[in-house]
């Protein structure tokens, strides 16, 4: 698992005013890996994952997407890139098809593909009967795997899924791992945050984030042998534990 | 009653910390008054107007000298000939001219009436219209006191009875009464009803309806603190108006802060009751907008007088409060008249103030929709 | 023991949608009762009734001895309640967050300052900070000391610790199992299935229907068929390739195993041959102790044929 590096970070250092969100951080991820980003709420991840996805500039350090330089080059790592977070990605007041063909504008795709790839997208999630449904009227888990579908349209090199399962059922939740699967074994970069430990398992690596630092980054299963543990949750429980004079920190 | 006391005190925190509020709340009120005042002022001052005096007697003398005496009009020359008027109206030296036709003194004594026009430059139709509203509200004055001494004589301009009750022409007059009734309803409706969504919106009603305090009680303590900021808000827009525009309160100031508590009332139930049927404060704050300060400013008399205005629009105008509000004040303030001259907008808005009352408190729900 | 919740027939509906069908349950005074279901089931919906925001269209419900359609007045008094998101004024300190509560509850912070030292003692030391500037686990333990602080007898949880790390969430529970000493009863949901074992007893909901109410460890052994953990280091492949074994009814990833069931009580001599005949050659089987989470998933019905 060392293909090419499609992240690398190199002592990247964010600050907001005298807060540092981000401490010295330095880290590949390599193609086609499904990358875990654990932390506590508040360690500082949202932040890293807005610089790698080109929505905020570092402080210092050297940050490279794709390929590309996240400090000068943010617009070209934005069409590379495809991004899912919890709550909002999809449009409530329009129905699937509408939203899949609004996504495949926005990344500048040929009509023709579009149409295709959205038959292709509905028929694999088994969702004809749904494609001029309202997105406000489908259940969450539902909407969960349609948002990602939709994020890796245009087939992104690299996909950011911000706490993707929450709050979803368990049958789902799993359903939703195998399209990351599924994606993966398309060579897509998975880069995911998850409060659910038994889904960091299911990651190719983990590196576990607490105050700022990266602390912890390895493979589940040698995260568990290096910190005696049954459980990645229990590692998460042993490392990430935050000191109590910052567990204050922004969020 | 403690729990009362928290209440406030946490809405009071809430206003204070957040300076968009405040600006809106304090801002606002001082920005419109000077704006009015100043930028958009609807008065003109040191207008030049020339005369074509055909005549050249006492009496054209006297009515030119009474334009040039006040601050509206500067005299810019005296003309010769009709051909004068074409010429300085283009180099824009004079707004105006007034011409006198000949002998017009010895008509005015003899038929009673003379032959008078005034020319303006309508390339600026509003500088045109007030040039001529002040110049015949002059001129109209002079008839009067022409008539008292001459009695029996005909009038000569029939006066603008718009500005009969405004006899220096200041035209600040017409808005603060227009810009209180406005800021009230902005302050007390679109506030109380954004503080009350919030509070749906953030999940926090929840917890409040839960909580043992009674309906009553989280409507009273949202209203309180607005209540008494509109009141200051009173206060600084009278006190501001006297200090720069020297404009004094001609009724009772005790008459005019009773009735604005009363419309302050009024407004804090209608704000309350926009809250009960919105869900978010964007709703809460378009209601507010569409339904109450459009038809306040358009249709109260605040801009537009009533008396102009298409039938439809005047029926409706008699179900909007500031309507009625704007009356009221007006009377106090400007010319001066007691409870006597306005109680029947005050029963009116007393009645409208009962029913907004009732209907939003028992609009407020006890439990989640 | 006194039921602190005596619940039957519940059901209620939003315009076509049912969000609850008849439930009837239970709840005993002192006792952490856990309802367990993911976004949709009809949690909220259920504890909106309970604590007397909602009217049921159907049923009935005591809650501490009182009547919550027409006693809930009196029910207001004693309920502490946690919506599921924070009830909290962001732009209010922590403290100010706190008195405020507490005034409305006609109570003040230092009168029940026992309760609630334990928790809002992680947050004291930033009680002049917006609420808004916390972080997730310290914006939890603030709303918990708010839904406290007027000593409830019933504390109703809404999701208290959905989108909050695995560490908060540990400490969170810890906290709630030391209000037992108080004698209150607590409420409380989650979509983590993991934290079942935490309350005394569990209640498994789905599409407004409890699907059953038991204690976790009866629940767990509740589980019908022999559960195998199987693992292997490609473990896409590996469960494609088990969905596909004949014996297979049910395959579900868990952590780094596949928890999976089969028609045959020893089914390890063909699962051994299959495995090996697709390629696979680092697989390791062993016989598993189901958790919650598994029959969650056998009580769903969702079996590896349907799954998509």
């Amino acid at each position: 698992m060392t293909g090419n590096t499609v992240i690398s970070v190199r002592n990247l250092v964010k600050k907001f005013g005298n807060f540092v969100a981000n401490d010295n951080l330095n880290f590949n991820v390599f193609e086609g890996e499904i990358f875990g980003f654990l932390g506590a709420n508040g360690a500082g991840k949202t932040t890293t994952i807005r610089i790698l996805s080109g929505l905020s500039k570092p402080t210092s350090g050297t940050v490279m997407v794709a390929g590309f330089d996240a400090k000068k080059q943010a617009e070209e790592i934005k069409k590379n890139i495809g991004y899912m977070c919890q709550r909002f990605s999809l449009y409530d007041d329009l129905t699937v098809k509408e939203n899949i063909m609004l996504y495949g504008g926005i990344y500048g795709m040929k009509k023709k593909t579009i149409q295709d790839r959205t038959t292709a997208l509905l028929e694999q999630l088994n969702f004809g009967q749904y494609s001029d449904s309202m997105i406000s009227s489908l259940p969450l888990g539902l909407k969960q795997k349609l948002a990602f579908s939709v994020a890796i349209l245009h087939e992104p090199r690299i996909v950011f899924l911000d706490e993707p399962t929450g709050g979803v059922d368990p049958v789902t939740r799993r359903q939703f791992w195998e399209m990351i699967y599924e994606a993966t074994a398309r060579g897509i970069t998975v880069f995911v945050t998850t409060h659910y430990m038994d889904e960091a398992e299911y990651c190719d690596r983990v590196s576990i984030m607490s105050e700022g630092r990266i602390v912890a980054l390895d493979t589940p299963e040698e995260l568990r042998k290096q910190y005696n543990a049954g459980s990645i949750e229990e590692v998460f429980i042993k490392i990430a534990r935050p000191s109590r004079n910052v567990e204050g920190g922004l969020e | 009653m403690k729990r009362f006391h928290g209440f406030v005190k946490k809405e009071f925190l809430h206003i204070f910390r957040d300076y968009r509020t405040l600006v809106i709340l304090f801002g606002l009120p001082v920005a419109e008054i000077l704006i009015f005042g100043f930028v958009i002022s609807m008065e003109i001052k040191d207008a030049g107007i020339a005369f074509l005096d055909l005549s050249k007697d006492d009496v054209t003398q006297k009515i030119s000298d009474k334009m040039c005496s006040s601050d509206f009009f500067r005299k810019v020359e005296d003309l010769q000939s009709y051909h004068d008027i074409d010429m300085i109206m283009k180099t824009g030296r004079a707004k105006a001219v007034i011409v006198f036709g000949e002998n017009f003194g010895r008509d005015l004594v003899s038929r009673g009436e003379a032959d008078m026009s005034i020319i303006t430059d309508a390339s600026e139709p509003n500088t045109a219209t007030l040039i001529t509203n002040y110049a015949s509200a002059i001129v109209s004055d002079f008839n009067m006191e022409y008539r008292e001494k001459n009695s029996g004589a005909k009038i000569l301009v029939s006066p603008e009875v718009r500005m009969f009750y405004n006899p220096e022409l200041r035209s600040h007059f017409m808005f603060v009464p227009g810009v209180i009734t406005f800021i009230l309803i902005l302050i007390c409706a679109l506030m109380t009803s954004i503080t009350i969504t919030r509070e749906k919106e953030f999940g926090t009603m929840e917890v409040l309806l839960v909580s043992p305090l009674k309906p009553s009680q989280i409507i009273l303590g949202k209203v309180m603190p607005y209540f008494i900021l509109s009141f200051i808000n009173v206060l600084l827009i009278l006190l501001l108006s006297r200090i720069a525009f020297d404009l004094p309160v001609k009724g009772s100031l005790s008459l005019l802060l009773a009735e604005s508590m009363l419309y302050i009332l009024m407004s804090l139930s209608l704000g309350i009751l926009i809250s009960t049927v919105s869900k978010t404060m964007q709703q809460a704050i378009f209601i507010s907008l569409v339904g109450l300060m459009l038809p306040t400013i358009l249709l109260s008399g605040f801009i537009f007088p009533l008396e102009n205005m298409p039938r439809v629009y005047d029926v409706v105008a008699y179900f909007l409060p500031p309507r009625y509000y704007i009356t009221i004040i007006k009377n106090i303030m400007i010319k001066g008249t007691g409870f006597f001259s306005v109680w029947k907008e005050t029963l009116i808005l007393t009645i409208m103030t009962l029913f907004f009352i009732v209907l939003s408190v028992r609009k407020f729900k006890i439990r989640l929709q | 023991m006194q039921k602190v919740i005596e619940a039957s027939g519940i059901a209620k509906n939003f315009g076509n949608t049912q969000a609850l069908r008849g439930i009837s349950f239970d709840v005993n005074e002192g006792e952490i009762f856990g309802f367990i279901g993911p976004d949709g089931a009809g949690k909220t919906t259920l504890f909106r009734i309970i604590t007397t925001l909602y009217l049921p269209d159907e049923g009935s419900m005591t809650v501490l001895g009182v009547d919550c359609v027409k006693g809930y007045r009196k029910l207001r008094e004693n309920i502490g309640y946690m919506p599921g998101r924070f009830s909290l004024y962001m732009d209010l300190s922590v403290e100010e967050n706190l008195r405020f509560y507490a005034s409305v509850f006609g109570t003040t912070i230092e009168e029940n300052y026992e309760l609630i030292k334990d928790i809002y003692s992680h947050i004291e030391p930033f009680k002049t900070r917006l609420a808004g500037q916390l972080s997730g686990g310290m914006k939890q333990k603030l709303a918990l000391s708010c839904a406290l602080i007027h000593k409830p007898r019933l504390l109703v949880l809404d999701e208290p610790t959905t989108g909050v790390d695995a560490v908060s969430r540990t400490e969170f529970w810890e906290m709630l199992g030391k209000l037992k000493a108080h004698n209150i009863t607590v409420v409380v949901s989650t979509p983590y299935m993991d934290e079942a074992t935490k309350c005394d007893r569990v209640a498994l909901i789905q599409e407004g229907q409890i699907l059953s109410v038991n204690p976790p460890e009866v629940l767990k052994d509740s589980f019908t068929r022999k559960l195998f953990y199987v693992k292997a280091s490609d473990k896409y492949n590996l469960l494609k390739i088990l969905r596909s074994f004949p014996l297979t009814i049910s395959a579900y990833p868990f952590g780094d195993s596949i928890h999976t069931t089969f028609s045959k009580d020893n089914p390890l001599g063909d699962l051994n041959e299959y495995l090996l005949s697709k390629g696979i050659n680092d697989f390791s089987i062993s016989e598993g102790r189901a958790g919650i989470e598994d029959r969650f998933l056998e009580l769903m019905g969702t079996e590896s044929i349907h799954y998509q």
